[in-house]
């Protein structure tokens, strides 16, 4: 069954190649054919590969996606893209319908020179040197057979630039929508964020479905930091039962930079997070914020890799999933410190608490140090809510499931937390407590 | 206000509670005394409903109701209130919204109406000021970070915010020295009325001092051996526990 998306893929890419005209020679595409070719060698990841054990892809590869090429007759109103954002937010609206810039119903605000905010098969042409020295550097095709899938199908998306010491002070929320009311399609959304010097921005990542058709989206988000940059990603993900998401996050950090993703999981029937951070200056600090909130039959799995390939960089993971039903979490974060990474500190923790018998939770840590002056810790916890804090709660007149709710948000909020942006803070909180009372 | 009945009660295979027969009225204060590993926690976590605990045999009316068949929440919202030996600290649950979340429960129960924003906040403020809880602490996390003495205050502070008819003190003075004892045992004196009453369970005589009882009960070996007065409590603290052993033994 693999096999037959894999070849209706490859038959997509050849139709969407004859459709290019002039650009089928240019550099840009020779890397569009190479990746289509590791594709082709690799096919999709299966179980026997071990970043792969846990996550089991044949419910995404029995299906029949169509690749969307073309943005075409999208039935969709303002009220409709209006209901997907969130209450009190202000700043950059960018719209992706099945992984394609809007321009109807994107809206940018900033108006700071030196700064771009927009769409990714705009921004090519006026940005080629960015493209050629950033676009497929980091996120790599030769080994992820999903990346190489999207790198092949990198149409469009979103592009964001920010010149040296410019502060964007409107965060950009970027919808995703995915549209499967007409048939069950792919979507391969392409982000590359680039940082020069001493610059910083806020992005929300945002992620709906529309319909009822499966829905795939392969995404992938190429960021780059520059000296003393940072940025904060936030990526909610609200998809529907018969949506699968694969998405790769890869983050390049020179000196001083910072760099926060937060990552929250409310609905989708299969979610693999993959993010990677590779700090490659000294002084730069990655921080990585997950919660999971599982039941029926999800699954989601939050992988993660931080390379610390040089001295005194910092990293801190913490990831929180809340499972019930027959829902499994996966959570797989490896920290790799290189032999010349003397003072990395770096920390990670994962916690879970499973609400049911049948829910289950795969938590691999794996540190591989070759330095010696390191101070690295990593910590894995599953249980049940906490007994002696249920009868405490009840024994102030607090029912039994008011008690559990209490609990289990409490469990849950440092993660949310962790959001700088007040607006989207609250909503998270708003949103948690609503679908823990459910 | 409440009658046990032959109480009986075991852990796992141990019989713990081995016919405790007890009745306290509305206004009274009794007190428990008795040696470690005689029952008097086990007697607090049973009537509060803590699982855990079989109850084999007797009945306790609270109100002209069976409590042994009502769940912990609706003990709690009957009136009955345990301060606890050992609170729980719960990271995440803010002080306010915890008492916000249980006096709604409560007032519910009651058929009475949610408290407003404004008077909720009065009646916090008017009640950490009565046990002398210290405001901040209203906002931090439940037990979290606290001392031994601001735990067992903010258990006072939830009696007074709850207003319960019958208040079980479980050892409510170990950890403290004598000065949080006596605000702790202040408190309760503030709050005491002709319509309340309360069970003080102690292992010491100390604070019997400042909350004085009606009634002194002495507790061995999952029993009641002997009651009596405020003075049976000084007697105690002269003669120790071993004399009631005998008791035991020769009865």
């Amino acid at each position: 069954m693999e096999e037959d998306l894999k070849y209706k893929l490859i038959s997509d890419f050849k139709l969407m190649e004859s459709s290019l005209n002039g650009e089928a020679k240019s550099p840009f595409h020779k890397i569009r054919q190479d990746a289509i070719s590791v594709f082709e060698e690799l096919g999709f990841p299966v179980k026997k590969l071990e970043e792969w054990k846990y996550t089991n892809l044949n419910n995404i590869t029995k299906n029949k996606f169509r690749q969307f090429l073309i943005p075409e007759k999208i039935n969709l109103s303002y009220e409709e893209v209006a209901s997907f954002i969130y209450p009190g937010f202000e700043g950059n609206l960018i719209v992706l319908i099945n992984g394609h810039y809007s321009v109807k119903f994107s809206k940018i605000v900033t108006q700071t020179d030196g700064v771009y905010i927009g769409s990714f098969s705009e921004a090519r042409e006026k940005f080629s040197d960015i493209f050629q020295n950033h676009f497929a550097k980091y996120a790599d095709y030769y080994r992820n057979s999903l990346t190489a899938l999207n790198t092949a199908f990198a149409i469009d998306g979103v592009f964001i630039h920010v010149e040296k010491n410019i502060t964007v002070n409107e965060p950009v929320l970027i919808l995703n929508i995915a549209d499967s009311r007409d048939e069950s399609l792919i979507a391969q959304p392409r982000n590359l964020f680039v940082m020069e010097e001493g610059s910083s921005v806020n992005i929300i990542d945002d992620y709906y479905t529309i319909g009822e058709h499966p829905f795939f989206t392969n995404s992938v988000i190429e960021v780059v930091l520059k000296n003393n940059a940072s940025l904060d990603h936030y990526k909610i993900q609200n998809d529907g039962s018969n949506a699968f998401h694969i998405g790769t996050i890869q983050v390049e950090q020179s000196r001083d930079s910072k760099f926060t993703n937060s990552t929250i999981s409310w609905g989708g029937s299969l979610i693999r997070n993959n993010l990677n951070a590779v700090l490659n200056g000294e002084n730069s600090e990655s921080h990585f914020y997950g919660l999971y909130l599982l039941k029926d039959k999800q699954f989601v799995d939050n992988h993660t890799l931080v390379d610390h390939a040089v001295p005194n960089c910092n990293s801190n993971e913490l990831y929180k999933g809340l499972i019930d039903d027959k829902a499994t979490g996966v959570f797989n974060g490896k920290i790799m410190v290189r032999k010349d990474a003397q003072k990395t500190n770096a920390y990670q923790s994962n916690k879970n608490i499973l609400l049911s018998a049948d829910a289950k939770i795969n938590a691999k840590p794996q540190l591989e140090i070759f330095a010696d002056d390191v101070k690295c810790s990593h910590g894995a916890t599953s249980g049940q809510l906490d007994q002696n804090s249920m009868f405490y709660l009840q024994s102030r007149g607090i029912s039994k499931d008011e008690a559990k709710i209490l609990l289990m948000n409490a469990f849950s909020s440092d993660v949310i937390d962790s959001v700088k942006i007040d607006s989207l803070r609250d909503y998270l909180h708003s949103q948690l407590f609503k679908k823990l009372k459910k | 206000m409440i009658t046990i009945k032959n109480l009986k009660a075991r852990v796992e295979d141990k019989e713990i509670l081995k016919g405790i027969n007890l009745q306290i009225n509305a206004g009274e204060i009794h007190a428990i005394m008795g040696p470690n590993g005689s029952g008097k926690s086990t007697l607090a976590s049973v009537l509060a409903g803590k699982e855990g605990y079989e109850v084999t045999g007797g009945e306790v009316i609270f109100e002209g109701k069976e409590l042994l068949d009502l769940d912990p929440e609706e003990r709690a919202r009957e009136g009955l209130f345990l301060a606890f030996q050992y609170p729980v600290e719960i990271p995440g649950v803010s002080n306010t919204n915890f008492m916000k979340t249980a006096l709604n429960e409560v007032r519910k129960a009651r058929g009475e109406e949610p408290l407003s924003a404004s008077e909720f906040l009065k009646l916090l403020k008017e009640k950490a000021a009565l046990v002398g809880l210290n405001p901040e602490y209203l906002s931090r996390y439940v037990n979290d970070g606290f001392s031994g003495g601001e735990k067992k205050r903010n258990e006072i502070f939830q009696l007074a915010m709850l207003n319960p008819k019958f208040s079980i003190l479980d050892e409510t003075d170990s950890g403290l020295d004598i000065d949080a004892l006596k605000i702790v045992a202040d408190g309760v004196n503030k709050i005491k009325n002709k319509n309340n009453s309360f069970l003080v369970i102690t292992h010491y005589q100390r604070l019997l001092n400042y909350i004085v009882p009606d009634f002194v009960h002495v507790m061995y070996d999952g029993r009641i051996v002997k009651s009596g007065g405020k003075e049976l409590a000084l007697h105690l603290e002269e003669n120790g526990y071993d004399w009631i052993k005998e008791i035991e033994v020769t009865a």
